[in-house]
């Protein structure tokens, strides 16, 4: 990511010496083709399309009848929305929370020099590898309350031992969240050890001669130094949560009721079950919004001051 | 490490003797062991109920071992399971997911070899922009350009079809492999472009004769990237394919989630492994090369 900004390298290609600048580096502006479609027509062209066409009423059609902000009054007065908002908050603030812990903990642990590292590695990231809804399926398997974890605890002997959070309105999507968690800390896990083991061994040396204990120095000396993989971190787990759909599809299909639904979702239905684009169309603005919102001052602690290339 | 803290001098005198069951060794030792089991059980899960019958599996036990294993549900998931009205299994889902992937992972790749090697050698004005917006289009949620492309997709025919997902792979893998390629590019030393120059290459002869030879190591880690990740997508798949052409994770779905006739939690989970076994076969043979994949992958989210 930081080479994006870097200033560009100084390798200015062989001029041709042509006299028609539209000419000169023909084949490579030939080759650039694809991109420069995707970014101006597909990114670009596409996002404002979407934006233009959420102040319409459009149906199962796109139309031009503009009519203001109706789609998005109507979206933020839909309980389904709002529910979905709530979800959405919920399991992006613990999943953000819980994911750094234990991606940190997890690569401290590693950190400590420790045997079979690479066998515990590959054990914390194979979930990564992982789809979304093969991620969701086995959870839903494991929280099935009749055969799953629920039950074989019952059989145990603890009777009374009740751990159902997918049938559960209240709970469910912390179920989610115990999946989500599972599939994605893992990767969180290498971003921080790679972090970690770019760390000065002179930082170690000295939090020993001061008498600083291990996890003090962690705490209080390596974590600050590491601002900058912890910013990344931040971002990827972000940028994941506003995508998250095809974990709710897999695990609870949105259910029990419209209980577990994301925004993601709602666009989605929508746009292509319920036949309401203009309403999809509203629903991802804001989604794209929300995107802007975290990425600004990202963007700004990342790139401010410093000219990008 | 307690008694570093106590008593700092000690350890300035030269290695100290390692103990294996030091305290802080236990914790960490014991800690890590304890979160592998969170991470192993699932996949534990997995295995012993797709080799259980549905009887075995009604006793309730989800983490014993299967007493009578049984193929069974291995073969109903591959060759009968249910969506809808087709009963082929998941072998069509399979076969869908090796036709969209392998011509999305070559063409990916190769539009984003060249793309990054005219920004990291033939800089023309404008490139970088345009390059910038590729990147900022990565952060972009799909959710705001999926009815464009619908709309895209039906003016060149391509709607619903295993062509029209593989174009929209390209599109959307382009922005991280660009940049992999481009950084890559860069890297390497200039002198040697500029030999090529010399020597009267053109922009077509220094990439197949020099360049693209030499971003083997980075082919692979682009191979990687794009093979699980056009292998776990759901959302493209549902949306821009029809049931013929549903690649294995959409068929996946609909088979588990299905909500007519008994549920067979055995054939379900053989069939979740079936659609995992690919990704997880490369992560297991790929090991470290994984690793610099979803690094770079990451950005993509």
């Amino acid at each position: 990511m930081s080479a994006t900004t870097e200033p560009s390298a100084a390798r200015d290609p062989a001029p041709d010496g042509k006299p028609n600048p539209l000419f000169r580096n023909l084949s490579a502006k030939f080759a650039s083709i694809p991109m420069i479609i995707t970014a101006l027509v597909v990114f670009v062209g596409g996002t404002i399309w979407t934006i233009v066409y959420s102040f319409t009423n459009s149906k199962l059609l796109p139309r031009t009848n503009f009519v203001g902000f109706d789609q998005y009054e109507r979206l933020w007065s839909t309980r389904r929305w709002m529910v979905s908002i709530e979800n959405l908050a919920i399991y992006g603030i613990c999943s953000l929370i819980l994911t750094l812990v234990i991606g940190f903990t997890l690569a401290a642990l590693l950190d400590r020099k420790i045997r079979f590292e690479n066998t515990f590695r590959t054990i914390f990231l194979y979930p990564f590898a992982l789809s979304f809804i093969v991620t969701g399926l086995t959870w839903q398997w494991i929280l099935n309350p009749d055969f799953g974890l629920q039950n074989v605890v019952r059989n145990w002997g603890w009777e009374s031992f009740t751990f159902n959070p997918l049938n559960d309105p209240d709970t469910v999507i912390y179920g989610i969240l115990i999946a989500g968690i599972w599939q994605g800390s893992g990767l969180i896990m290498c971003i921080m050890l790679a972090g970690l083991r770019g760390i000065d061994e002179d930082i170690w040396k000295a939090a020993r001669v001061d008498g600083i204990g291990t996890v003090k120095t962690y705490l209080r000396i390596i974590l600050p130094m590491m601002r900058p993989v912890i910013i990344t971190s931040l971002v990827l787990i972000a940028s994941g949560i506003i995508k998250l759909y095809d974990l709710v599809v897999a695990q609870t299909n949105g259910g029990p009721g419209i209980a577990s639904e994301v925004p993601a979702k709602y666009v989605i239905n929508y746009m292509f079950r319920a036949q309401n684009l203009g309403q999809g169309f509203a629903a991802s603005t804001m989604m794209l919004l929300s995107v802007i919102i975290i990425l600004i001052p990202w963007a700004y602690l990342e790139f401010g001051g410093r000219k990008r290339g | 490490m307690a008694d570093t803290i106590l008593n700092p001098v000690a350890e300035a005198r030269g290695p100290r003797p390692k103990k294996a069951f030091s305290r802080a060794n236990i914790f960490i030792y014991g800690t890590l062991l304890l979160v592998s089991v969170y991470y192993l059980l699932p996949l534990y899960v997995m295995i012993v109920t797709s080799f259980k019958g549905m009887p075995e599996i009604r006793l309730g036990n989800v983490f014993g071992p299967p007493l009578e294993p049984t193929f069974q549900p291995w073969v109903k998931a591959w060759a009968e399971a249910c969506t809808g009205i087709n009963c082929d299994g998941l072998s069509r889902g399979f076969s869908n997911s090796v036709k969209i992937l392998i011509p999305s992972v070559t063409l990916s790749i190769l539009i984003a070899s060249v793309n990054g090697y005219a920004l990291a050698n033939w800089k023309f004005k404008g490139s970088e922009t345009f390059f910038t917006i590729l990147i900022i289009g990565a952060f972009i949620p799909y959710q705001t350009m999926l009815y464009p492309i619908v709309i895209m997709l039906r003016e060149i025919k391509l709607m619903g079809s295993i062509w029209g997902l593989v174009l929209v792979h390209t599109v959307f893998g382009m922005p991280i492999l660009t940049l992999l390629f481009r950084n890559y590019f860069t890297s390497i030393p200039d002198e040697l472009f500029k030999a090529a120059r010399v020597d009267g290459a053109g922009f077509w002869g220094i990439y197949f004769k020099i360049m693209l030879p030499m971003s083997l190591p980075i082919i692979v880690v682009a191979i990687i990237l794009q093979v699980t990740g056009i292998w776990n997508d759901f959302l493209f798949g549902v949306i821009y394919t029809k049931p013929d052409t549903y690649p294995m994770t959409v068929q996946l779905n609909n088979i588990v989630n299905s909500v007519q006739g008994v549920k067979e939690y055995n054939v379900n989970m053989a069939a979740t492994l079936l659609t995992g076994l690919v990704p997880l076969v490369i992560y297991f043979i790929s090991g470290k090369l994984f690793v610099r994949g979803i690094a770079a992958g990451a950005v993509k989210g």
